[in-house]
């Protein structure tokens, strides 16, 4: 699919201008974003949020929950927690809002090569 | 010195393992898309499990648990930051690189691009990243087994580097990445399984509760409630914090901009098993992330770690071993003898694996990027192009054997920082306005990936590290002015402001309707590359 050469890429398919103005790749693109954009905010700034903590918020963060357990211990727990969720959320997400519609756009693109050869 | 000769016969075992391995897997391939991506026919749990064995280095096993052993909960931090990083693999690049790209990271640039300029510029990244990443390991390597085997002789030393050099030399040149692949595979395992032992009877020392493990290991280092808080490590100074910070970005930037862990998405059929290989890999990393606090913390709890003990010497890197053998019964016992020996040919199969997609990521970028399109322009048969790509396998394991002779007093985790570091100044700027921005075309690509390297570089070698401090690497000159060690939090945003200015200021009509391909590509998988059929 890439060239080789040196120069610039050559002339791409047109069957990729007519899938990129359909309507449904529209909204494959807008559900993709909807989730990721804002999902990597948030944990990029709940990752932010507990780096300076850690180093800004120290009275709090060594306050004692329970036995020698700390803020501090549960908040890095719960970094792995939500790492763990947020991935579980976005397979689920995508299997069923982004999945069905790739494949459909995917067998347009094949269809429209097999009739082209 | 039982323990020494049951550690050789162990270490003799992981290399004929995976030496047989290599053989088995060297003869079901052979063509370009087996030798780079291991004919994309892996399951998404296999590469979950590849990506696993290539990330989870030595400088993690040792590494983290050691820094906790002496830092308490600041060493924790790091692998806070090395795991949270795996969502931007997961949200913002795996599947759409497994759909846009082929080979190397440059493929995925170069798709909308001038060829020249941009592989040779990704390339060249690649290289820096991949060597600093490889010189970490061999160095960690040729300290690790020397202490483990109780030779401490530079001649021991040099040859342990030359051996583990030529050991992955082989992997790639024979297996390619269908062999680095399942070495990969196996050393998951077989860290899993080691690190899931020592664990457990860590915890059973301590009755399985953490809070008694955490309240014995702040009595034991001396240093009580300081050593569970954040602080003891960067919190000294102002500068300090500020320096963390910076590594905080840089980790949590920089895994989904190391060109080895990227080129593993293309090991796999299609993006939903890309995902699930990403699925897969945050769940296995995690979990071991968490063990190693385990470690960490029983080591500070069980073991000597003050001024002068043997722990304390190694940088924290022998606290792992250590403490197997002090579960195992402690030294002299049987059970010590044996677990230390696991432990020990463990984390000798973490570094095997880690360099062989290191120099599998290097070599390929070489011919495929270099040579094969900057220098025959494309004019190249498939055969021809991968046989190049083992030569230059060759000669990078050579490279890197020779630069980590004279590298041994440098310091592992300054350089697997640095790693991060270019991968997050250099890569991930070009790759995510690769992905995301239409207006980004060959200058700002070109600017980005310099940029990113050359501050990144740069600052480091004005940085405390290299000069101007009791503890650089040359402490006897000083032409340091940047005060952090840590050159993340300057040199990312350089890298994204010049892929922005870059991109601003050239136009390039052929990038931007290219762009239209590229992301119907990406997000569908039309016309993406196929998975080989046996």
């Amino acid at each position: 699919m890439t060239t080789t050469e040196s120069g610039p890429a050559a002339r791409h398919d047109p069957v990729y201008d007519e899938i990129f103005d359909s309507a449904e790749f529209k909204d494959l693109r807008r559900r993709y974003q909807k989730f990721v954009f804002p999902a990597s905010v948030f944990f990029l700034g709940w990752y932010g949020l507990y780096v300076l903590a850690s180093n800004y918020a120290h009275g709090f963060m060594s306050h004692t929950l329970v036995g020698n357990i700390n803020v501090a211990l549960v908040w890095g727990l719960l970094q792995f927690v939500t790492t763990f969720l947020i991935a579980y959320l976005y397979a689920r997400y995508s299997s069923t809002h982004i999945d069905p519609a790739a494949r459909r756009l995917e067998k347009k693109y094949d269809d429209h090569m097999r009739g082209g050869l | 010195m039982e323990a020494e000769n049951l550690t050789r016969i162990l270490f003799v075992g992981v290399v004929l393992l995976t030496v047989g391995i290599t053989f088995w897997a060297s003869r079901q391939s052979s063509g370009a898309s087996n030798f780079y991506a291991g004919g994309r026919n892996f399951s998404g749990f296999q590469n979950g499990m590849a990506i696993s064995g290539d990330y989870m280095s030595a400088a993690s096993f040792l590494g983290i648990s050691g820094a906790i052993a002496l830092a308490g909960y600041d060493g924790f931090l790091y692998s806070i930051g090395f795991l949270v990083a795996w969502l931007v693999a997961l949200l913002l690049v795996a599947e759409l690189l497994r759909n846009s790209g082929k080979y190397t990271m440059a493929d995925q640039l170069a798709f909308r691009m001038r060829q020249t300029p941009v592989r040779t510029a990704a390339s060249t990244s690649t290289v820096v990243v991949s060597i600093f990443y490889l010189l970490a390991q061999m160095v960690g390597a040729g300290s690790l087994v020397s202490l483990l085997l109780g030779v401490s002789s530079e001649t021991a030393k040099n040859l342990t580097i030359t051996s583990v050099g030529l050991l992955m030399i082989f992997y790639v040149v024979v297996g390619g990445m269908r062999g680095t692949t399942w070495v990969q595979i196996v050393k998951a395992v077989l860290l899993m399984t080691g690190t899931i032992l020592i664990t457990v009877l860590v915890l059973a020392k301590f009755h399985f509760n953490i809070s008694d493990l955490l309240g014995s290991a702040a009595a034991n280092t001396g240093k009580g409630d300081a050593f569970l808080q954040p602080g003891l490590k960067y919190g000294g100074t102002a500068t300090s914090k500020i320096d963390f910070i910076s590594l905080a970005l840089a980790l949590v930037l920089g895994t989904a901009g190391l060109p080895h862990i990227l080129i593993r998405f293309y090991t796999v059929p299609t993006a939903k098993a890309a995902r699930t290989s990403v699925m897969w890999a945050i769940g296995l990393i995690g979990a071991f992330y968490l063990m190693t606090l385990v470690l960490g913390f029983g080591a500070a709890a069980l073991l000597d770690t003050g001024e002068g003990s043997a722990v304390a010497n190694s940088g924290g890197n022998l606290a792992s071993p250590l403490l197997a053998e002090a579960v195992g019964g402690g030294a002299g016992t049987t059970g010590g003898a044996i677990l230390l020996a696991l432990v020990s040919a463990v984390a000798f199969a973490t570094i095997l694996a880690v360099v062989a997609g290191l120099t599998l990521t290097s070599a390929s970028s070489v011919a495929h990027d270099l040579y094969a399109t900057v220098f025959k322009k494309g004019d190249v048969g498939e055969k021809e192009e991968v046989r190049v790509a083992r030569i230059s396998a060759f000669v990078i394991g050579g490279v890197a054997i020779a630069l980590s002779i004279p590298a041994q007093k440098v310091n592992i985790a300054f350089l697997v920082a640095l790693a991060f570091a270019v991968a997050a100044s250099a890569n991930l700027p070009s790759l995510l306005f690769n992905l995301f921005w239409r207006g980004f075309n060959t200058r700002g690509a070109v600017w980005a990936i310099y940029g990113g390297l050359i501050s990144a570089v740069g600052l480091v070698f004005f940085s405390p590290t290299v000069s101007g401090a009791p503890t650089a690497m040359f402490a006897n000159h000083d032409w340091q002015w940047f005060p952090l060690s840590n050159p993340g939090i300057v040199s990312i945003p350089l890298g994204f402001l010049f892929g922005y200015l870059g991109s601003v200021t050239s136009k390039e009509p052929n990038a931007d309707e290219k762009f239209i391909e590229l992301e119907v590509r990406a997000l569908t998988g039309a016309g993406s590359e196929k998975a080989v059929v046996h």
